[in-house]
């Protein structure tokens, strides 16, 4: 523990700290731009420059360790003087574009400039100037503004795990680039236009729409994937102009993925901003009264078991229990939020949650991967695999597709027969879960999501119990839980915990349709439900309600408009089981409504007491059924219990992870341009020249 | 004494032959009064007059969507909305004045870096309506393009002393 004096300041900080962090810790802002507490150390941008006693010169506070006894001056005159010369050589070749470069307003050379370097310049030269590069459809590149700090080099090698980035030539012929020009082809290439400090990496489709100090900024949560990272939205008027990341160290970090960032685009398309009526075939405009009085027409008559209602992948949980509320007075057993029909079990809460935590892939050793692609269904989650890995002695084994996590791995096979023999112990993988002090397994979509789903679960759950995956009580110390289930949906463990699955006799999402098609079923309403297929739903009255014009608005009787997760305070359970409320920035377009609130209103058409009447009594409700909405952002660990069926067999095909296309797997991302050109680009690939074809 | 001093000033009407010869000397000075509509005062050359939105002598116009002039407006009387041009140059696609909102203080001009938005000459801009005081992009290149002549003289004038 050494001992320093930052400032006349005695401070005592952990071993193996910078004079910077100690600085920090003291309470003294160093400026910096190489420097980043989540990257390796750079040192080159010299402006942490700080006094140390006995030195003759200053040294950059950013690489140097704290040592015992050190005497550090950030305010004496020689800091001062040396902050001054390395500011003043930054802008030497820095363009003073600052009216058209997107980043000003929150630059940090120009804050810096202002707090401290010279108000005027001394050289009078030509400046440099450089080409700039193209880095695909996220980032725009301006690079004669680099100042070749080289965070988005060690972004990218470091956590990005794709040693696309890096630099060419020395000194100032010094650039930035990839090399070969190609798109930057990463799910989290766009942190490095939060992480670049001046204005040579910025936000392609953001590009000179806005100024940060004309947005309107709210703190919510993201439901793109079932992470739940959390965002900042800033919004102008009502319109959202960009999601940026939010500081959460148990999710995200300070990262969020490429569909989190930039599909929000996709929220000013296709929307459905009025009720609509089928009439004669064809959607027509209509009132809320209407559309209410159409769907209680169709209601008319038909028994609870011919009414079934599918819960959609990016609903809140307010909307999800006024759905199931409203379902349960009709009487109908008929109601599933797993519209992928993953055989997850809705009774044993351990059973279909990241118990590890994302935060606690950090303390794990092995890994094991059944079934999923981190990478493409939850980019924040192998992110931290590969920190994990990073941090040294982690093994990953794979059981499922064959695919680049951006970390090294062990192949152990693709199907269900792999994972019946490692369970079994005849598989050379089981030795290296034997000997691990914390294994791990993360089960994904592409497991649970077929046949013999729940066959698969109840043989993890197995494995998981014969490799000492769990051990201890709730909250014993010392107490492990490595089986994780990775979801994919946004809404899933919110709707499970809520029981939104089949109640006795009831159908699951396969069984409706099934009925649909044979006429059994006779109305389905579609909570943001567009991933099932919607040919299948036959002759059944169909109610979509939702905010964007997708397969099931074009298949739907009546489209209630509904909002999207910018538009409503919403609550969201992640895939770990944190319970997360989201904030709305802006308001739905046109007649579109909460969700909730349209759910409450059609109840108390169709004559039914509603027993809610603010967003209060909902979230009372919502804690009422299951207790842990009650403590949001907190993990409340939960029992082991049984679940799956171990007995039946699992089935030799391969798993496949449901997530092909990363950028496109919801309604929002469907409807963005930036969405639709990033799949263009790195899911299509369009094939390049080869040379001989002229 | 004073008594017999006032009585005499009153007696021989003497505040009103003073008030007479001062209306006499006016009537051998010059007029003041102009024949407005054709006959108009000086101007200086920082006279905060109708909005103008100038282009380089290229015809490229000026403003550059950098919105320092919307930020600095104290009335909030400057709607801009930008977006990359055909050729990926960052331009207005929207930039409106309410000139019922504008207090004519200059801010705008002094904050823009390209002297795109300047406060010309002109003050004879009343309308009948409300509606065509609401000025857009087009109307203020308009005006630039009208007036550019005498604002690059008020510039260059006031230039020395900036």
């Amino acid at each position: 523990m050494p001992k320093l004096v930052v400032d006349g300041r005695e401070i005592e900080v952990p071993a193996g700290v910078t004079v910077l962090q100690a600085c920090e810790a003291a309470g003294v802002e160093v400026p910096r731009f190489c420097y980043h507490e989540r990257l390796s150390i750079a040192g080159n941008c010299r402006m942490c420059l700080v006094e140390m006693e006995k030195s003759p010169k200053p040294i950059a506070s950013c690489a140097m360790p704290a040592a015992d006894g050190m005497v550090i001056r950030t305010d004496s005159p020689m800091a001062k003087k040396a902050r001054k010369g390395v500011m003043e050589f930054l802008l030497i070749n820095h363009p003073l574009d600052c009216p058209i470069c997107d980043q000003g307003g929150e630059c940090d050379l120009q804050d810096q400039a202002m707090a401290y370097g010279f108000d005027r310049s001394r050289y009078i030269e030509n400046k440099r100037a450089v080409e700039d590069k193209e880095f695909g459809p996220l980032v725009k590149t301006s690079m004669t503004r680099c100042i070749h700090c080289t965070r988005c080099i060690r972004f990218a090698t470091e956590v990005a795990g794709v040693e696309d980035l890096g630099a060419t030539g020395r000194g100032e012929h010094m650039e930035v680039g990839t090399y070969v020009e190609k798109a930057l082809a990463s799910e989290m290439s766009g942190n490095i236009i939060d992480l670049c400090p001046v204005g040579a990496l910025t936000s392609k489709p953001y590009a000179f729409t806005a100024r940060p100090w004309e947005l309107r900024k709210t703190e919510s949560v993201d439901v793109m994937d079932a992470v739940g990272s959390n965002i900042r939205i800033d919004a102008r008027g009502n319109e959202v102009m960009r999601v940026l990341p939010r500081l959460n160290e148990d999710i995200n970090e300070e990262w969020i993925s490429d569909k989190t960032r930039f599909a929000c685009d996709g929220l000013k398309r296709q929307r459905l901003d009025r009720p609509y009526v089928r009439r004669g075939g064809k959607l027509v405009e209509a009132t809320w009264p209407e559309a209410f009085g159409a769907i209680a027409e169709a209601m008319k008559g038909k028994s609870g078991e011919s009414i079934a209602a599918i819960v959609g992948d990016q609903c809140d949980a307010e909307s999800m229990v006024a759905l199931k509320d409203l379902v349960a007075q009709l009487d109908s057993p008929n109601i599933d939020c797993r519209q992928d029909r993953a055989k997850l079990d809705a009774s044993c809460r351990a059973g279909y949650v990241f118990n590890t935590t994302i935060a606690g892939i950090e303390a794990a050793d092995v890994a094991l991967l059944i079934g999923t692609d981190p990478r493409r269904e939850a980019a924040i989650v192998n992110t931290r695999l590969r920190k994990r890995h990073r941090m040294g002695g982690f093994a990953v084994g794979v059981i499922g597709p064959h695919i680049d996590l951006t970390y090294k791995y062990d192949y152990l096979g693709g199907g269900g027969q792999t994972l019946v023999e490692l369970a079994n112990g005849r598989h050379a993988f089981a030795e290296r879960l034997k000997a691990a002090k914390r294994p791990m397994l993360i089960l994904g979509q592409g497991a649970l999501a077929r046949p013999d789903g729940a066959a698969v679960l109840g043989v993890a759950r197995k494995l998981a119990e014969s490799f000492g995956m769990v051990r201890g009580a709730d909250h014993a110390a010392g107490a492990w839980n490595g089986f994780n289930v990775l979801h994919t949906a946004a809404a899933r463990v919110g709707g499970l915990d809520l029981g939104l699955v089949p109640g006795p006799k009831g159908r699951d999402v396969a069984g409706i349709l099934d009925g649909a098609e044979a006429g059994d079923i006779k109305v389905v309403f579609l909570l943001a439900a567009d991933e099932i297929n919607t040919k299948r739903l036959g002759e059944a009255f169909v109610i979509y309600q939702g905010h964007h014009g997708d397969s099931g608005a074009q298949r739907a009787d009546v489209i209630l408009p509904g909002a999207a997760y910018t538009e409503k305070n919403g609550t969201y359970v992640n895939t770990e089981g944190r319970v997360q409320h989201g904030y709305a920035a802006i308001s739905p377009p046109g007649d579109a409504r909460e969700d909730w609130k349209i759910l409450r209103a059609l109840s108390e058409r169709l004559g039914f007491k509603p027993a809610y009447n603010s967003l209060k009594q909902v979230r009372a409700r919502l804690i009422e059924i299951s207790p842990t909405f009650g403590r949001p952002d907190a993990i409340v660990p939960s029992a082991w219990g049984q679940f799956g069926q171990a007995q039946s067999p699992v089935q030799p095909q391969p798993f496949l992870s449901p997530v092909v296309n990363f950028y496109m797997t919801d309604p929002i991302g469907r409807a963005s341009v930036t969405m639709a050109k990033c799949t263009q680009a790195f899911v299509l690939k369009p094939a390049g020249k080869t040379g001989t074809d002229g | 004494m004073a008594f017999l001093d006032r009585g005499a000033r009153t007696m021989l009407l003497w505040e009103l032959l003073s008030g007479m010869a001062l209306t006499l000397t006016y009537m051998f000075k010059p007029k003041v009064t102009l024949n407005y509509p054709y006959e108009k005062g000086p101007l200086s050359p920082r006279f905060r007059g109708e909005h103008v939105l100038r282009r380089y002598p290229s015809g490229e116009e000026r403003c550059i969507a950098c919105k320092l002039c919307e930020a600095v407006c104290p009335a909030q009387a400057i709607t801009i909305e930008a977006e990359p041009r055909a050729d990926g140059i960052r331009r207005t696609t929207r930039y409106d004045i309410d000139m019922t909102k504008c207090i004519y203080c200059g801010l705008c001009q002094e904050a823009c870096p390209v002297d795109a938005i300047v406060e010309g000459p002109n003050f004879e801009f009343a309308t009948e309506t409300r509606a065509e005081l609401i000025y857009t992009k087009e109307k203020l290149l308009a005006n630039g393009d009208r007036w550019e002549s005498e604002i690059a003289r008020n510039l260059a004038t006031d230039a020395p002393y900036r």
